[in-house]
């Protein structure tokens, strides 16, 4: 028998001046896509020595640009999609109005949150890249705008939480909703890994940009931004994946095939994304190996959640392909729903993650790191999952969500497939170019047409990086011009009237250990106890030593 | 139910492959010695001057055919800038920052680590053949950091 992810299928409507406030939040997240990418063409073309910042008007340099391309697009495209998104699929699948206050609150918080932070990097007051490690220091305005913008996601979470609460009181005994379950786990999760930077961020690099603490400590403050810089690619990551769990398999015509394995996969997120942030640092001073080996074990667990979730994604899209008359060992590929621009965006997305995935394993494996620590290697990588697995998924949703949120069909199909297709045949070239030339030993955040160094066999992956982003590129901005148009100009009512929410094939059990994966809070219990055996013995015997005042060397 | 059948099936593979790897590293850090940089010395990046070995930074023999290079960086150059060791020596850098976090990283060879103030990074590394590798600094130092490179000279 099978059951909806959501409460109440026959339909359910989130109010009009919510939906504005969502659509609004999320307006702002692919603007600063957009945004983003245009210093993302010009490090692109800088890979193999082709210089266009002259055509930048008021940059002062390659990486006041590389700064605004890691902030906007990794930050503010992250998070407000995801502060729009997940609230509005909690609300969908309980069947529940959210806060409005906490709404207003969050969509407040992320807009001063960014005015700040965008004062600061286009007046080259913050040209300390997005990873923001001290002694470089920024101007405040930049720590206390990303700090909104971490506060805006609480605020987020905390309406989803209290939404949540409100439905389990009216609801006493139910299954929480699938969609719901692991949007709250989602957003759940980054709320506890977000804790330490803002700690860094409010506690220590504001006060100390501002004067009033003279020196800080470089090792800590970075230990202190990986602790959240590692779960950080999972919160960008998991709002993908409810997309790929919870609607993928109805947009496609087929069905989740375990509720309980999903809810597992979420419920190892929260506990595996966070006590592993370590991995980042394995090349660091100051840190004991041992320490390094504990976080190298929890990063392999999430192999675990990562193959379930192959499992589970892969299951029901071929049930999909076969119920649309694909046969054979392949040919419920073909058969797949392809000229559906939402879909074929997210199967694009999978196909480039499974690279993205192997990549970060060997990232993440101890002595192999050394070889492809700081090299392009790692953008390489790191596109094919962020810059992939999720961008091109928040694309693919946006091709439905904001036809649902405005009431207006999507502007032209053909230009939002055409993006897809463009962008992964781009970002395949550029990746392929970046991981040879990071192996032959290029160094990634370098403005290698003004490096004083230089090396041939650098030469061909370099050529590959800038053809691959200029397609990229190109793509992105078929998407703004889509999207644009279906804001402004889309055919009214030619909208979807309901998210597509997937069905699961067996109704969630009300017994057993299954019933347990509803019990968030004390899941969160066990993601502390976890951080704590993480990270407890490097902070508990770790003398900080204030040795750095600020540098502004930019 | 066959679905579930496969479920388990593909997860006990995700299990021995997890394990599998996790066998892979251990037997590399036991058997082949892979090490990482860990604890070795804190310093006060104001008074490297006086701060021994980083009062001297250059190369010194240690032992028949093991060497010393003690190196800090700084914006925008390393000092020594050039690094000369014969073939076949076994090299122990000791490496630190005066100012900000930088990278030392030698291309073509393992030698890939942070240089962050305050810590002293010491990495050890054998070079077999003649030639010459970039020496790089790859993590952001601020406007001059691609002009912070020097090299290694293996003789």
């Amino acid at each position: 028998m099978s059951a909806p992810t959501v409460m109440n299928p026959a339909g359910f409507e989130v109010v009009e001046t919510d939906r504005r406030l969502l659509r609004w939040t999320i307006y702002i997240g692919y603007a600063a896509l957009v945004a983003g990418v245009f210093h993302g063409l010009a490090q692109a073309l800088a890979y193999a020595k082709v210089d266009i910042l002259q055509f930048f008007p008021g940059l002062r340099g390659y990486y006041q640009g590389l700064t605004a391309h890691g902030v906007a697009n990794v930050l503010t495209f992250t998070f407000a999609f995801a502060n729009g998104f997940l609230p509005l699929m909690t609300a969908r699948a309980l069947g529940r109005q959210l806060v409005r206050g906490l709404l207003w609150a969050s969509f407040a918080s992320l807009l001063i949150g960014n005015v700040l932070t965008i004062f600061a990097v286009t007046t080259n007051r913050a040209s300390v890249l997005f990873t923001s490690y001290a002694p470089l220091q920024a101007h405040w305005t930049y720590y206390l705008g990303l700090a909104l913008v971490v506060v805006s996601t609480w605020l987020a979470f905390a309406n989803m939480a209290i939404t949540l609460r409100a439905w389990r009181r009216d609801h006493r005994g139910a299954r929480i909703p699938l969609l719901a379950h692991v949007s709250v786990a989602s957003y759940g999760m980054w709320t506890l890994a977000s804790i330490p930077v803002a700690v860094l961020f409010l506690g220590i690099l504001l006060p100390w940009s501002l004067g009033l603490v003279a020196k800080t400590d470089p090792l800590l403050d970075r230990t202190l931004f990986w602790f959240t810089g590692h779960p950080i690619v999972y919160a960008w990551l998991l709002p993908a994946y409810v997309s790929w769990y919870c609607l993928i398999p109805r947009q496609v015509g087929g069905k989740l095939i375990s509720d309980s394995l999903a809810r597992l996969t979420f419920i190892l997120f929260l506990l595996l994304s966070i006590p592993t942030g370590i991995h980042h640092q394995f090349t660091d001073p100051g840190i004991s190996e041992a320490v390094k080996r504990v976080h190298l074990i929890m990063t392999f667990g999430v192999v675990i959640p990562s193959f379930a979730t192959a499992f589970s994604i892969l299951a029901a899209l071929e049930m999909g392909g076969r119920a649309r008359g694909g046969t054979g060992i392949l040919g419920w590929i073909r058969a797949l729903p392809w000229g559906d621009p939402s879909v074929a965006a997210q199967l694009l997305a999978m196909i480039t993650f499974v690279f993205g995935g192997m990549t970060g394993l060997i990232n993440a494996s101890y002595s192999m790191n050394q070889v492809v620590h700081n090299t392009t290697w790692l953008p390489g990588h790191f596109h094919m999952t962020v810059g992939s697995a999720v961008a091109l998924t928040f694309m693919g949703v946006a091709y439905w969500l904001i036809p649902y949120l405005t009431g207006r069909g999507l502007w032209s199909r053909g230009l939002a497939l055409a993006s897809s297709w463009l962008y992964t045949i781009g970002l395949l070239i550029f990746s392929r170019g970046m991981i040879s030339a990071g192996l032959a030993g290029m160094p990634r955040r370098i403005f290698r047409v003004a490096a004083t160094y230089d090396s041939p066999a650098w030469d061909l992956g370099g050529k590959l990086t800038a053809i691959g982003g200029t397609l990229m590129f190109f793509a992105i901005m078929m998407f703004f011009v889509d999207i644009g148009m279906t804001i402004a100009a889309g055919r009214r009512g030619a909208h979807p009237v309901d998210v597509p929410f997937a069905e699961t094939l067996h109704a969630p059990a009300t017994s057993g250990w299954q019933v347990k994966l509803d019990r968030l809070g004390w899941w969160v219990v066990v993601a502390i106890a976890l951080i704590v055996i993480a990270y407890g013995p490097f902070l508990l015997t770790y003398v900080p030593r204030m040795v750095s005042p600020g540098y502004r060397l930019f | 139910m066959r679905i579930e059948a496969l479920e388990r099936g593909f997860l006990v593979v995700s299990v021995i492959l997890l394990v599998a790897s996790l066998g892979a590293l251990v037997y590399a850090v036991s058997a082949r010695g892979a090490h990482l940089p860990g604890h070795v010395a804190q310093v006060d990046p104001a008074l490297l001057a006086q701060t021994p070995p980083f009062d001297q930074p250059g190369v010194r023999q240690t032992g028949p055919d093991t060497y010393e290079a003690v190196v800090i960086a700084r914006t925008w150059a390393f000092s020594p800038n050039e690094i000369h060791v014969p073939a076949g020596a076994e090299v122990t850098f000791l490496i630190t920052s005066g100012d900000v976090i930088h990278g030392f990283f030698i291309e073509g060879t393992r030698i890939n680590v942070m240089v962050i103030p305050g810590q002293v990074t010491r990495v050890t590394y054998r070079f077999t053949r003649a030639g010459e590798h970039l020496l790089i600094c790859h993590e952001y130092c601020g406007i001059g950091h691609h002009t912070m490179g020097g090299k290694v000279v293996v003789q």
